[in-house]
């Protein structure tokens, strides 16, 4: 159960070895997370990121094989999680790749396979996670959406479009759980400097995995509908918003 | 799922306790009748509507935290069962059925010359919710809690129904006194209430200066009242710390009241008091905060007399001065509140006065901040109650390093052998929970007993790991024949990896 002063007891993160749901699990297994589940594709990050939970105090961490865009085993694979660890309190929905915009935009299966990752694959999933959380009637939704999302951009509308997608999804779904005990936060980060972003220069008001985990934790704990990180990105996206096409296509990425 | 003629359907709602914290969603069943309990407890075990993840009773909802919640599963309103089975007035022993309110009971028979034996600071509680918290008022250093005036109770529990009385089954029974409504739904109580001539009592007032002079009146004048209780300012530091209004009482005989009164038996003994005001709306939260409170705790420290010996005032205002606020728990905005009420032995009052300090430090605004003495203890595994000092601090969610600050607080009262109140608690760890009621496992046992298949359910019992959902778990090992979730948890889940712990 997440007590009074918001905190989740149990975990089921979707793309496990997100840095930024690495950072959040860091920050709820020392409160009262006991149980941890990873779902994401098997390998060494993944091993890690279980490692990481379980150094950090977990009873209970376990990793499954989940694929975002294998969207018709969903179903099967979220009840089996349910089933076998029983209610989840938290659910973190950050599987995502951020693609290569210059490249894709000239291949059409590589735009699809962003699209498919980023807001198809979470979607399904989503719905088959939404459907348990409101039969146990209580939970909270975290989905990792982005600032890219706000306002497609010429640099990156590939990214941009399928988080527009995500995010406004999560806010209908939201709207539809009212009522049933579970509660949806979107996230929306800036610039995070992680392994997504390696390589590339930072945009303005950038900020870490471990800054965004703090404002996702604090979310949880207010029950923050959105929550953008740093906070101060709620306001420039407020202006940016508006700014004329003609000069939004013309920054950089 | 069918309902029978003249039941009314179960409906979904999103229910919290009065903390407003922590919402979750339940199946709520109007308990019309005795009969309904039974049915649903029946079918809370089958494969009905809401089947699957267990029962509980709940009362008037004012328990702070979890326990009247059942997430997913059932939640059987009990407000319903409102009669009053059979009134002595002769010995002053009552039978009403579960949902009657501590209110009702005194509205009605504080007129006839019984008050109820044990009242908390609100009396909108139910006489079910009663038993299931055993809960305390200012008498206990005198009288106990609320199970010690209990002659038996009517239970429905996943294995039937049974009556239950200190002496047929006196483990049962004491595992219902203070079990949070997780051994069975209780539908009736019979209870032995006390003979007052006025619905008035007559209280002395004293300020105390800082905390040990509050201490120190308490230990060596509260014999001399049958109720007693301190406002403490958590807020004011140094030589003022701890600066406590105290108000201690005896109920007035006809003689005590002024002529007045006591020329019209019928007002001296009325008791029909009246909702003052109601919060209409849940204003934005941050309406009480370190300053307003402040300037709360001045006014009402301020306000009271220096010392006053003998006033008469009536009951309602004396035991349950915010019930004249209807829906005052809006005050603390739409994030809630929560409430830490503890109790640790009397040669550990320094543990009040840390924690006293440890709120002014942070700076954290206790609005309410209630001190007791508690006498004996009653035998229930988890009842709250025992001997020592007990401080209860209403405290507004919001402040980033509450969760903290609170979980420090725990560690101090655990030193201290001490225990937080279930009834008011929203935020225990399941460790913590077990170090305070080292005697648990004496509980479940006997909970096993009524209820072998871990029907009964709710969030609290979910966050402490006392009941689980899960068809794996132990509790589940022997479920009935016709329930679905006995079957195999799922194996195919394509596993990567496995904790070997």
């Amino acid at each position: 159960m997440i007590d009074a002063v918001g905190r989740p007891q149990s975990v089921l993160v979707l793309g496990g070895s997100s840095e930024i749901a690495r950072a959040i699990v860091a920050r709820l297994v020392p409160a009262r997370c006991r149980t941890v589940v990873l779902a994401g594709r098997a390998g060494p990050r993944l091993s890690e990121a279980a490692d990481e939970a379980r150094a950090a105090g977990a009873d209970v961490v376990e990793t499954v094989d989940f694929e975002a865009t294998a969207t018709s085993d969903h179903r099967e694979l979220f009840d089996g999680v349910f089933d076998r660890w029983g209610d989840i309190d938290l659910v973190i929905v950050a599987a995502g790749v951020l693609g290569d915009q210059s490249a894709d935009e000239h291949d059409p299966e590589a735009t699809a396979a962003v699209i498919t990752t980023n807001f198809t694959g979470p979607a399904s999933a989503m719905v088959a996670v939404a459907d348990r959380m409101r039969h146990q009637g209580h939970g909270r939704l975290v989905v990792l959406s982005s600032v890219a999302g706000e306002r497609a951009r010429r640099a990156n509308f590939i990214y941009g479009s399928s988080k527009a997608g995500l995010d406004a999804f999560s806010q209908g779904l939201a709207d539809s759980l009212v009522g049933t005990g579970v509660q949806v936060t979107i996230v929306r980060p800036g610039f995070v400097i992680d392994r997504m972003t390696e390589g590339m220069d930072p945009a303005p008001f950038s900020t870490t995995p471990g800054d965004v985990a703090d404002q996702v934790v604090r979310g949880i704990e207010t029950g923050a509908p959105v929550v953008y990180a740093p906070p101060v990105l709620r306001l420039v996206f407020a202006g940016m918003r508006h700014l004329p096409r003609a000069v939004w296509r013309r920054v950089p990425g | 799922m069918t309902v029978p003629i003249g039941e009314p359907a179960d409906q979904r709602a999103e229910l919290t306790g009065w903390g407003r914290t922590a919402p979750t969603a339940a199946e709520v069943t109007r308990a019309v009748d005795p009969a309904v309990v039974e049915r649903a407890v029946a079918g809370a075990a089958g494969t009905g509507g809401g089947a699957g993840r267990g029962i509980i009773a709940r009362g008037l909802g004012r328990s702070y935290g979890d326990a009247a919640q059942n997430a997913g599963g059932s939640v059987v309103d009990t407000t319903w069962l409102d009669s009053f089975h059979r009134v002595d007035l002769g010995s002053g022993v009552v039978t009403v059925a579960a949902g009657v309110s501590l209110a009702s009971l005194m509205e009605r028979l504080v007129p006839l010359g019984w008050f109820v034996p044990v009242t908390p600071g609100t009396r909108l509680v139910t006489v079910g919710g009663a038993v299931a918290a055993d809960i305390h008022g200012k008498n206990h250093h005198v009288d106990g809690s609320f199970c010690s005036h209990v002659l038996d109770l009517t239970l429905v529990t996943p294995v039937g129904t049974r009556t239950v009385s200190p002496s047929s089954d006196p483990d049962l029974f004491w595992a219902t006194a203070g079990g949070m409504g997780l051994t069975g739904i209780i539908t009736a109580v019979t209870l032995q209430m006390i003979p007052v001539e006025t619905s008035y009592v007559l209280v002395d007032t004293e300020r105390a200066p800082d905390l040990d002079t509050a201490m120190d009146l308490m230990l060596t004048g509260d014999s001399a009242y049958r109720y007693s209780v301190a406002w403490i300012d958590c807020q004011s530091t140094g030589r003022r710390l701890g600066r406590s209004v105290l108000t201690r009482g005896n109920h007035a005989r006809l003689d005590d009241l002024p002529a007045r009164i006591r020329r019209q038996p019928a007002r001296a003994r009325a008791f029909s008091p009246h909702t003052l005001a109601r919060v209409p709306v849940t204003p934005p939260g941050g309406l009480l905060n370190p300053l307003t409170v402040g300037a709360f705790n001045e006014f009402w420290y301020r306000k009271a007399p220096v010392r006053q010996v003998g006033r008469a005032h009536h009951m309602a205002g004396f035991f349950h001065p915010l019930d004249g606020i209807g829906g005052w728990n809006r005050l603390y905005g739409p994030r809630g509140f929560l409430q830490y009420q503890f109790v640790v032995p009397d040669d550990h009052g320094e543990t009040v006065r840390r924690i006293i300090e440890r709120l002014t430090t942070v700076r954290l605004a206790s609005f309410l901040a209630v001190l007791k003495r508690f006498g004996p203890a009653d035998p229930g595994p988890l009842s709250f109650p025992a001997p020592g000092w007990t401080l209860a601090l209403d405290l507004p969610v919001g402040h980033h390093d509450l969760d903290r600050l609170l979980d420090s607080l725990d560690t101090m009262v655990l030193e201290a052998g001490g225990r937080v109140y279930l009834a008011k608690d929203s935020r225990v760890s399941p460790a913590t929970f077990r170090a305070m009621y080292p005697r648990v496992d004496e509980w479940r046992e006997v909970q096993a007993r009524v209820d072998p298949h871990g029907i009964l359910r709710s969030d609290l019992g979910r966050r402490l790991g006392l009941c689980t959902d899960r068809p794996s778990a132990p509790t589940a090992d022997l479920p009935p024949a016709d329930t679905p979730t006995a079957d195999a948890p799922t194996t195919d889940i394509p596993t990567t990896e496995r904790n070997p712990a």
